[in-house]
């Protein structure tokens, strides 16, 4: 049973954008090689920097927010294949 | 009780407030507020802003700050309702309500929703002036400094309890 669960997402992370972000990047979501073992959302700011090394700047801004599985995320939080991750702005809504 | 709705329709604030009120029963106070969308950014007039937000997670989020709400707050029901989408100067974009035995814990209540959801809430405002020049706009420094502080509250203990609130009545 849990094969069938990591056989489908192995290796692979849909990483979604928004607002000013996702108008950036000409990009809603993307999906991304991911270590099956999983990786943390530090790794994963440095892997979306080299891979759009002309914006990478936009993947080390300090106010970038990140959620994992749409809850907030810190530097340490593990990300594992199958994980839903947003990557935004910081939030201006009410 | 806890009600949240993310909708593009328009918010008819009498009327969700006629509705709150009918499902809060045996409460001594209500609370609501209204955030509208104005009509100038700047010097700049605007002719509507645009709203994005990150379905489920916003939601989600939403449900869960008004669930610690009500319990912190000792609130028998807590509702907030936020349009997305496109929205004109002077409609509501967000509307908060919360019920409880008394007012000092209503008030407290929504001013916290409120400062929770600014900051921690996802989504995103775009203003669209009328000659249609649009610019994001930016997160301020102080909504994040009035959620911090309800964060201390909490931590030092240094908010009115149910007994000071019976002690100010009147």
């Amino acid at each position: 049973m849990e094969d069938d669960m990591s056989e489908r997402s192995e290796g692979r992370l849909r990483v979604l954008y928004f607002a000013a972000l996702r108008e950036r990047l000409g990009l809603a979501e993307e999906e991304v090689d991911w270590p099956p073992a999983g990786g943390t959302v530090a790794c994963l700011r440095a892997h979306l920097a080299a891979r759009h090394d002309d914006l990478a700047s936009l993947f080390t801004a300090d106010a970038l927010k990140i959620a994992v599985n749409q809850r907030y995320a810190d530097a340490k939080t593990l990300i594992r294949p199958g994980d839903e991750v947003a990557l935004f702005p910081p939030v201006t809504g009410g | 009780m806890i009600a949240v709705t993310v909708s593009a329709d328009p918010i008819d604030p009498s009327d969700a407030l006629a509705r709150f009120c009918r499902a809060a029963e045996d409460v001594g106070a209500i609370v609501h507020f209204l955030g509208v969308v104005r009509g100038r950014s700047g010097d700049v007039q605007l002719r509507e802003i645009r709203l994005e937000h990150y379905p489920g997670m916003c939601e989600r989020l939403l449900e869960e700050r008004a669930r610690a709400i009500a319990a912190r707050f000792d609130l028998a029901r807590v509702a907030v309702r936020h349009r997305i989408g496109r929205i004109r100067p002077g409609e509501t974009i967000v509307w908060v309500a919360t019920a409880g035995t008394h007012r000092r814990q209503a008030f407290l209540g929504a001013e916290a929703l409120m400062d929770y959801l600014k900051t921690e809430a996802p989504f995103w405002k775009k203003e669209v002036a009328v000659d249609g020049r649009s610019w994001w706009v930016a997160a301020r420094a102080s909504d994040e400094a009035a959620r911090r502080r309800w964060e201390q509250m909490a931590r030092t203990g240094m908010e009115p309890t149910a007994e000071d609130s019976v002690k100010n009545t009147g």
